[in-house]
């Protein structure tokens, strides 16, 4: 059933709604575990679209197999996504740095304020984010150091490649997962793919793993596939590799390669002189997660993140 | 003066970004000043220009105090300025959310290290700031409570009005606050204008920077002494909401006193013109930020009221 989570009157004719699809299993008035699954925070990842659609896909085909609730928000930041801008439009906010919110604040923070209301209750929250429009990232579920006990388990079962767990920054205590972990709902923050772009192969595998955690939970009893053994990497592991020059970057890599230390991550090109201002080197062994997808770069743009000792990638 | 090119970055097609800093003085590093760290702070680099002609001129007469050096940066994102954009062209951040920076990090990251390595040993740090809710401050200084703010130090601004304000997780990487983890005295002087020049709120900054340095011994310049600040915490302000949306009529403006049930702004139907809603004060006092676009969100803020004070 489709339910309005929050509106807010636009000034002309208009109302910004939350939406939200409630699946729910036929029969008995119990209590039912509930999986929440939202997207759609930065207007311009549109990932999470498509698996959206396919996990109400699969509902719809094999309805007698859901036992318990499945919550869909496919777009908190429903204005960002229809213009085609990352954070909210009037404002140029960044959605994902005003949670909780407030209902005494800014109708932005009103708006995240009944977000975070309607999500609470869950037994587990899938965030789905898409890197941005820059950088392509392998299926990965990200989780700060504080919150890994408590969810690198659940994280197993989302069929990803590789669980990041990274140090926790007080900037990214205003997160839509950072505030649903501090209130008792376990909020995996998914990335992968890229900005603007939907990578169906992505989707499916992320997909995979949502089922198979909802048989996990008890809110599916139908098939779950087998789902891959992802890396746990921890930050020392992760390597940053920043451009030191601006320029055109042509990559030499494709996301999932394996590379030894010095291997050719890509060139930073001038078209104007015919020159390589830049050639890209991996000072790490391992696989390249993030690679960079825009190619215009200035000094310091990201080009790509190395997931070091990972010669034994595994994939099923 | 001294003009000096305090960072650089080489862009693929465009012009290199040159970040400049003025020097006043030689000496002990006193104060730092820093206009527009974002591309729509026009009126913040307008007070910068006219306090670095002022600072020249006294300089001339030799009115920097002995020992002790300014530093004014007008504008670090100019960038984005000259095209029309208010944070970083490239990739949509924003500068003033990078501090202390990282100088291997992301491009914003690099160009906020490479400023903060130089303007974070100066003793007291001003910022000229800006705020993302469309709508006209009273001239105020703001700080955050690190538990290192000194009140009593933004007083001697002269500013009508000190706040200060809780920070929040997204406040930690903001200028003023890393500044004051550096153990500078952080200020910043908001002026009721951004994206276009105040005149009369341009020279009330000046006026309070040139005021604070002559009080801290920093130049020698003779100025009125200003207002005894009013020291108010952020979180003790009224917000006003609008319970509806459309088009925006402000009837009260920033300063004024207001009464219980006065009218603050009108809300009317877009196409019809007729009255939706009379927006009016929640309780008596002197109203310090108002809502000033054309049109409104329903629950934007229409104003927000120190409470119980008169004028």
């Amino acid at each position: 059933m489709i339910e309005t989570v929050v509106e807010v009157a636009l000034p002309v004719d208009e109302k910004l709604m939350i939406q939200k699809n409630r699946i729910t299993p036929a029969g008995g008035q119990e209590r039912k575990r509930r999986i929440s699954i939202v997207t759609g925070t930065h207007g311009d990842e549109l990932e999470g679209q498509y698996v959206c659609y396919e996990v109400q896909r699969i509902i719809r085909e094999h309805p007698e197999c859901l036992t318990g609730v499945v919550d869909i928000y496919p777009a908190l930041n429903p204005l960002g996504i229809d213009s085609i801008t990352r954070g909210i439009p009037q404002f140029d906010l960044d959605m994902n740095r005003i949670f909780p919110g407030s209902k005494e604040g800014v109708f932005t923070e009103y708006v995240a304020a009944e977000i975070v209301d309607d999500i609470l209750g869950s037994d587990v929250c899938i965030d789905i984010h898409a890197s941005n429009i820059y950088l392509r990232e392998i299926p990965q579920v990200r989780i700060s150091e504080e919150t890994a006990e408590r969810l690198v388990p659940l994280a197993m079962h989302l069929n990803v490649d590789f669980i990041w767990v990274h140090e926790s920054a007080t900037v990214l205590e205003s997160t839509l997962a950072h505030s649903l972990n501090m209130m008792s709902v376990p909020t995996l923050v998914v990335e992968m793919g890229v900005g603007m772009r939907i990578t169906k192969e992505y989707c499916r595998q992320l997909v995979t793993g949502i089922f198979h955690l909802m048989k996990e939970l008890g809110i599916w009893n139908g098939e779950a596939e087998e789902v891959r053994e992802p890396f746990i990497s921890l930050n020392g592991e992760v390597d940053f590799v920043n451009a030191d020059a601006s320029g055109i970057f042509v990559p030499e890599v494709e996301i999932g390669t394996y590379l030894e230390r010095g291997g050719h991550i890509g060139d930073i090109l001038n078209p104007l002189t015919g020159e390589v201002e830049n050639s890209l080197k991996a000072s790490i062994a391992g696989t390249v997660f993030t690679v960079r997808e825009y190619p215009i770069v200035y000094h310091g743009s990201l080009i790509a993140r190395i997931l070091g000792g990972t010669k034994q990638w595994k994939k099923k | 003066m001294e003009k000096e090119v305090m960072y650089t970055l080489k862009a693929p097609y465009r012009d290199a970004l040159r970040i400049h800093g003025y020097h006043f003085g030689k000496g002990e590093k006193a104060a730092c000043i820093i206009g527009a760290l974002r591309g729509n702070e026009v009126q913040q680099l307008y007070v910068c220009s006219q306090l670095i002609k002022v600072l020249t001129e006294l300089e001339k007469h030799g009115s920097i105090s002995f020992g002790k050096e300014i530093l004014v940066i007008p504008s670090v994102n100019h960038y984005s300025m000259n095209i029309g954009k208010r944070f970083w062209a490239v990739d949509n951040t924003d500068i003033n959310r990078m501090f202390p920076g990282y100088d291997k990090g992301e491009t914003t990251q690099r160009i906020a290290a490479g400023i903060f390595n130089q303007v974070s040993s100066y003793s007291f740090g001003i910022q000229f700031a800006s705020f993302y809710m469309p709508g006209d401050f009273v001239p105020h200084v703001r700080m955050m409570e690190t538990g290192y703010q000194n009140t009593s130090l933004a007083n001697l601004f002269g500013l009508p009005y000190v706040v200060v304000r809780k920070p929040r997780p997204i406040d930690t990487t903001t200028l003023n606050y890393n500044w004051q983890l550096w153990e500078t005295s952080a200020f910043s002087v908001y002026t009721n204008e951004t994206d276009e020049i105040d005149e009369n709120s341009a020279r009330m900054a000046v006026s309070a920077v040139l005021r604070f340095l002559t009080r801290m011994g920093i130049i020698k310049y003779n100025s009125h002494s200003g207002y005894i600040a009013n020291v108010i915490y952020e979180d003790e302000l009224t917000t006003v909401h609008a319970g509806s949306a459309g088009i925006f009529r402000r009837k009260r403006e920033p300063g004024e006193e207001v009464l219980r049930g006065d009218v603050l702004a009108e809300i009317l139907d877009p196409y019809e013109g007729t009255l939706r809603e009379a927006v009016t004060a929640p309780t008596d006092g002197i109203i310090f930020f108002a809502h000033r676009k054309p049109l409104i969100t329903e629950k934007d803020v229409v104003c927000r009221i120190i409470r119980r004070l008169h004028q």
